[in-house]
């Protein structure tokens, strides 16, 4: 099989469905390093059926890595259900909350930033203000290059959530089956 | 263990099922194992497992093999399971007794050897305090089992037991690691029999696609140059009766790798050999010119391909595997058969007649001229040794011909163990077992203990090397003590061999810490011996011999077998300059194999 460009090497985002139970995110973090797969960011709570948690997972891999990452955690005995979600059929968003040097001076040109990027102000004092944004990564990204001349004091990032588009579940095979409780 | 041994893996064991009745977190430990069927487990107590120990006196159905050290206990419960195919089971108590697991686990990983091991864990409420003996164990097993499970409540300790079991002996074999806490052992519970399994996430493929093994047939059925690349999934699937109906419709080549010894018969006239590093030329050639690898249960290891990428450079790759990770992970594989051997084989084998009898069936015959013609040139041979003493393979084929194949070999890592996988005639699966994936020194020992419990009938031969031996020869107690009357080899070259090896050929003979002085000191002139292989024998109640001359390896072989109420350890004293030939070196292409130092086969002109 010839490689296509959709094959090499890009930002991928699994959705991995996994058993809530004591050491999960750890078996499937291990994995990770255990193999030498890169993770951009790894997000995880519950999901929609008691019992069951949802990882979102960014790596770096191109198609042969991504295809071996799958499969080495399907081969994990808490995880349930690993799908890819490509841009093009997903909503993927991250949020970021940053804590921006804001003297009275810098204030107004930051709470115009804030504005134009449809984020919020949460958190005002005489000289910060703390901003919380949720985006796709590159409209964060955009934000922070604006932000940064006045001054970066800390930043919190949750890392990519992501779901398909349409009506169509990742879990609605599963729910049907049984209780994880 | 189990006493079941067919493919399809019991969920529940034999035994029925059995009414509720209040026990002890540690009864229901027991009562599980009698219900899965267990009959013999390995271990040593201590704290944190005392409360499993104490009903584990009252079992009639147990017996319990108390080890030297957990370690043995591992490796014995991984010749058990290799020996017999039932999953091994052992017991270890917390901290360093479940850190001293490590090892066995990792290598059962590596090996796909079926086992389970439980450990005792300190009280639930104190995890966390670096309480005494307190090691997380399930986060030091997680990369080197195939699931491990903490039990802190003893209700789940039924269903725990039950899941270890099935992980561990379907799909793809492994080790499950179930540590459960001193306070979920002494807990009250209700134990019933059969509990109810999770394991949604669970599910292994055993039907191969249909419409691949049409299309594996299609490409055998093209093949000039196809060569059955068989590894040790085909004695993990208990598939070698289907394969070798395969092998005889095809009328390919077979080659067997470390993990596949035995899987088909060395004395057949389509087995071409071991390949790998120190495979046979003929096996290494069948893969490195052939145009199909009809894989079975093989995962590409780089001992196995060299070079990955001068590895088979004109195959087509089929690749039938019961794990999907496997497919494609090292080697693309042109037609990917995700199951079980036990059921893919017997379909390609009819996929295969099928399509020789519409169309035509190749010739083979210019490609088994070529490797005939390798087989006759390039046989398995060793040159007598300059100093004197014994060739260790000589002794190793005379070891073959007297005990013979209904016999167990198990070797430990180096030399000695390349020696047995090439000198030892294999006529059946099981009759071999070694530590192939991790290298694993001082293996052989316990997991021949493990394989004479599973296996007391079998002669047992643990072929071990004077540095494996000295890493585990504790388990000799237990053998003598327990009536486990293993042979022991030690094939004692007074050397790490196999490094020393390398020292020879890659570091200009310099002998960095390889002198073990169990036979010549490092003039090789006097005789130390430290330790006297026979003194220690004699100390731990076993029957010490020593061979060191050519003429005496028959009689002291006999004598030794002759003994069947203890456990025998002959000290075969041989050249510490021999060594393990033919050899692909380490990154190098397959072919570049050397027969001798620095000889290369006379490749065919057309190649």
């Amino acid at each position: 099989m010839a490689p296509t460009p959709a094959d090499g090497v890009a930002r991928r985002t699994l959705s991995v469905l996994v058993e809530d139970v004591p050491g999960v995110l750890a078996k499937v973090a291990g994995l990770f390093a255990r193999r030498a797969f890169n993770i951009h960011s790894l997000a995880v709570g519950p999901s929609e059926i008691a019992g069951l948690s949802r990882i979102t997972v960014v790596v770096d891999a191109d198609a042969r890595l991504l295809e071996q990452i799958t499969k080495q955690l399907n081969k994990l005995i808490n995880v349930i259900k690993i799908i890819e979600l490509e841009p093009g059929n997903s909503v993927q968003r991250e949020h970021l909350v940053i804590k921006v040097k804001a003297d009275a001076a810098a204030r107004l040109q930051v709470t115009q930033a804030v504005e134009l990027f449809r984020a919020k102000i949460v958190d005002v004092s005489t000289d910060s203000l703390t901003v919380e944004a949720t985006g796709a990564a590159d409209k964060l990204d955009a934000l922070l290059s604006v932000l940064e001349p006045f001054g970066v004091r800390e930043i919190v990032r949750s890392g990519s959530l992501a779901i398909s588009r349409g009506s169509k579940s990742m879990t609605e095979k599963i729910s049907a089956e049984k209780s994880f409780k | 263990m189990l006493t079941t041994t067919t493919a399809d893996h019991r969920l529940y064991g034999p035994g029925g099922s059995a009414a509720p009745e209040q026990v002890t977190g540690s009864q229901a430990i027991i009562r599980s194992l009698e219900e899965l069927g267990v009959t013999d487990v390995f271990g040593i107590p201590g704290g944190a497992i005392l409360p499993t120990y104490d009903p584990l006196m009252d079992s009639e159905k147990l017996n319990h093999i108390l080890v030297r050290h957990e370690q043995g206990a591992g490796h014995a419960a991984q010749g058990y399971a290799m020996a017999t195919g039932e999953v091994g089971v052992c017991f270890a108590t917390s901290g360093p007794g479940a850190t001293n697991l490590v090892t066995p686990l990792a290598d059962a990983h590596m090996d796909s050897v079926p086992m389970v091991a439980i450990t005792g864990q300190v009280n639930a409420s104190v995890i966390g305090t670096d309480a005494f003996q307190e090691a997380d164990i399930v986060g030091i097993a997680t990369p080197i089992t195939k699931h491990t499970y903490l039990v802190t409540d003893a209700d789940e300790i039924p269903r725990v037991m039950a899941e270890a079991f099935h992980i561990a002996s379907s799909g793809r074999p492994g080790p499950v690691l179930v540590d459960i806490t001193k306070s979920a052992q002494t807990a009250q519970t209700t134990f019933a029999w059969p509990p109810k399994l999770g394991l949604t996430g669970y599910k292994p493929v055993t039907r191969g696609h249909a419409r691949q093994v049409r299309e594996a047939a299609k490409l055998i059925a093209a093949s000039q140059r196809p060569v059955f690349y068989l590894g040790g999934g085909v004695i993990k699937a208990d598939a070698c009766t289907e394969f070798a109906a395969l092998a005889e419709t095809v009328g390919a080549p077979v080659v067997t790798t470390l993990m596949a010894r035995g899987a088909f018969p060395d004395s057949h006239p389509q087995n071409v050999g071991m390949p790998g590093m120190h495979g046979k030329v003929s096996a290494v050639a069948a893969l490195q010119q052939s145009d199909l690898l009809i894989t079975l249960g093989a995962r590409f290891d780089d001992r196995v391909t060299g070079q990955l990428d001068t590895f088979a450079p004109e195959a087509k790759v089929i690749h039938a595997d019961i794990d999907p990770a496997e497919i494609s992970k090292n080697r693309h594989a042109d037609v990917p058969i995700v199951g079980s051997l036990k059921e893919i084989i017997p379909e390609l084998n009819n996929a295969v007649a099928e399509t020789f009898a519409k169309h035509q069936r190749p010739d083979l015959e210019p490609w088994w001229q070529r490797l005939n013609r390798l087989v006759e040139t390039y046989p398995l041979g060793w040159t007598t040794p300059e100093d004197g003493a014994i060739a260790p393979q000589q002794v190793i084929q005379q070891l073959s011909k007297a005990s013979g194949p209904e016999a167990v070999y198990v070797a430990g890592v180096g030399q000695h163990q390349m020696w047995a996988a090439q000198f030892v005639g294999y006529e059946r699966p099981r009759q071999w077992l070694n530590s192939g994936g991790l290298g694993t020194m001082g293996y052989s020992v316990p997991a021949a203990m493990g394989a004479q419990v599973g296996n007391p009938d079998r002669t047992v031969w643990a072929i071990d090397g004077d540095g494996c031996f000295q890493m585990t020869n504790q388990e000799l107690a237990t053998c003598a003590i327990n009536n486990i009357p293993i042979k022991v080899a030690v094939i004692n070259n007074s050397s790490l061999g196999m490094v020393r090896q390398w020292q020879t050929l890659f570091y200009e003979s310099r002998y960095s810490n390889t002198d073990l002085n169990t036979a010549l000191n490092p003039s090789g002139e006097e005789v130390v011996r430290i330790p006297d292989f026979v003194k220690l024998a004699e100390a731990y109640g076993c029957v010490g011999l020593r061979c060191e001359r050519e003429e005496d390896i028959d009689s002291v072989i006999a004598q030794a077998l002759e003994i069947n109420d203890r456990p025998v350890v002959i000290d075969f004293v041989v050249s510490r300059d021999s060594m393990v030939w033919p050899m692909v070196p380490a990154g190098v292409s397959n072919s570049d194999i050397q027969v001798a130092r620095n000889m290369t086969p006379e490749w065919d002109e057309e190649e």
